[in-house]
């Protein structure tokens, strides 16, 4: 950008998202992004700040401790206008939205649980859990919703395990999960379902620390870390790892569906499945916006963002940067370059992306080998998807069908 | 010319993982702590590459690569 040129100024996010065009983001955000990496920001009820859209400028502020994600600090949604109200810090244990040292405290002991060791290990008990599921779905029989019968229940049996949920109660605590993530709940229901897992989560901490099992949260009470902290840690772990996840999946294999050379070659060849799982990641980058405050003046991009300022990052136009990867807008399972944003960078990287590209690897290949005539049940522009106000971009159903095997 | 050499900062590290992902014949993670292990500070041409990727990529910048300088010393950061 050239000194004294005018700023690009974007006044408010888009609600929604080309039609015909689901996986790209809105076309506000990539003109955003032609103008020049940085915009300005005009935040409900005026507040000026900003919105990056460039790969390296994003990349840089979430490697820059000047940037922070506190909690209580980010008193401006870039789409809500919350007024006066003074937003709490962040509860204990919800460690995403704190910085150092607070952060470390909580993170630390998870990262020996996360590892890439850990996860492949895991590889055999996913392969376990998604056969039983695609087993039920040819039990059942074509059509099924994707999203009920496959997408979501995946990765919410993994996250019972790694937590511990007793069977019995896996199916009660799944449905509450579900109700106040899946964005379609009325305020008054989503508060009771909050209300029913926050109590539901501070019994199994309780429970674990009495009679100790084999998951995370049990190890967990080894530590130093107050029952309400463990508390906070589950809701995280359940909150981040849920969701995106089963987004993820159903996205991603409407992606898939969509482009069908591109699914033809990676039935050919299962090795292609790692950079599969990579390019999906990029290109439809789920978590797509997060936000963080300036603690201090801060030169950007040849801009001074003032102490206190918001700053949105857009993730998932960061990814179809054309100056980080050419052709941004095209899905190529064998692309080469690597580091993409759908995980975040710096301090706050995923915790949770070993096992979600565990998750994701087994999953996408267990379906297309099941189900080798696998297709929409509805023409395309039927398929539901989550508004742009969603924090989590996807599908709320997709109605899918496959040729039954002659016997 | 002096051998590619690397360096870890295990106080630094935030434990995603990324490294041992990227070039796991010179990186692990300590199956405590979750933290980075280095495997081999002098990698061998074949995993350079890879190595050099790994310290691009890790999050918390905990990954020095040293360059090769021709005259031998080790030269500042890659990144
Ligand atoms: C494909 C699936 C997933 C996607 C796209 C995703 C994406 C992300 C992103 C972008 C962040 C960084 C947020 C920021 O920059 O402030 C993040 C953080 C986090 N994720 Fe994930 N995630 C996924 C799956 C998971 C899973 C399966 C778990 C755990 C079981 C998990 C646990 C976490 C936690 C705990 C954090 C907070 C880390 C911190 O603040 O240090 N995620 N995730
Ligand atoms: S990539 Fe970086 S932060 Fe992640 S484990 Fe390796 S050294 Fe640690």
């Amino acid at each position: 950008m050239v000194m004294g040129e005018s700023v690009h100024t974007v006044t408010t996010m888009p609600t929604a998202r080309q039609s015909g065009c689901p996986f790209d983001p809105p076309a506000e955000l990539i003109d955003a992004r032609r103008h020049g990496p940085i915009s300005r920001y005009t935040f409900p009820g005026g507040k000026p700040g900003w919105l990056i859209t460039g790969y390296d400028l994003v990349r840089s502020v979430l490697a820059d401790s000047r940037f922070s994600s506190r909690k209580e600090l980010m008193r401006h949604h870039p789409t809500i206008d919350y007024g006066d109200f003074e937003v709490p810090p962040a509860p204990p244990g919800e460690f995403l939205l704190m910085d150092e040292p607070q952060h470390s405290r909580y993170r630390k002991p998870l990262m020996g649980k996360f590892t890439v060791r850990r996860m492949r290990l895991l590889s055999e008990r996913i392969e376990q859990i998604t056969a039983d599921h695609l087993d039920a779905m040819e039990k059942t029989g074509p059509p099924t919703d994707l999203v009920t019968a496959y997408a979501k229940p995946i990765p919410a049996v993994i996250i019972c395990e790694l937590l511990g949920v007793p069977y019995q109660d896996r199916g009660s605590f799944q449905e509450q999960v579900d109700s106040f993530m899946n964005g379609e709940t009325s305020d008054e229901d989503l508060m009771a379902a909050y209300t029913a897992t926050q109590n539901y989560l501070a019994e199994l901490v309780a429970a674990k620390r009495a009679n100790p099992t084999d998951d995370v949260l049990s190890d967990l009470t080894d530590s130093d870390l107050t029952d309400e902290e463990l508390k906070g840690i589950a809701l995280i772990l359940l909150a981040a790892g849920l969701d995106t996840t089963a987004n993820m999946l159903a996205l991603g294999t409407f992606a898939l569906l969509r482009n069908p050379e591109q699914l033809a070659a990676l039935r050919a060849d299962p090795a292609l499945i790692d950079g599969a799982v990579e390019e999906l990641l990029r290109y439809l980058s789920v978590a797509k916006t997060f936000m963080r405050t300036a603690l201090e003046d801060v030169e950007l991009g040849g801009r001074t963002i003032k102490s206190g300022s918001p700053v949105i990052l857009s993730y998932n136009t960061a990814n179809r940067d054309p100056e980080r990867f050419a052709d941004p807008h095209v899905l190529d399972l064998g692309r080469q370059q690597g580091g993409h944003l759908a995980f975040g960078h710096g301090i706050h990287q995923c915790l949770g992306q070993q096992l979600a590209r565990v998750e994701m690897r087994v999953a996408f290949r267990a379906l297309i080998e099941r189900f080798p005539t696998l297709r929409l049940a509805v023409p395309a522009e039927e398929v539901g998807l989550r508004s742009e106000t969603a924090d989590i971009y996807g599908v709320k159903s997709m109605p899918v069908t496959w040729d039954k095997e002659e016997s | 010319m002096s051998p590619a050499r690397l360096s870890v900062d295990r106080e630094r590290c935030i434990g995603a993982g990324m490294c041992a992902l990227t070039a796991p014949e010179v990186f692990d993670q300590d199956p405590d702590d979750g933290r980075v292990l280095l495997l081999q500070a002098e990698p061998p041409a074949a995993h350079r590459a890879a190595a050099q990727m790994a310290a691009r990529v890790c999050p918390s910048g905990s990954i020095t690569f040293h360059k090769p300088e021709p005259n031998g010393s080790w030269g500042v950061s890659a990144k």
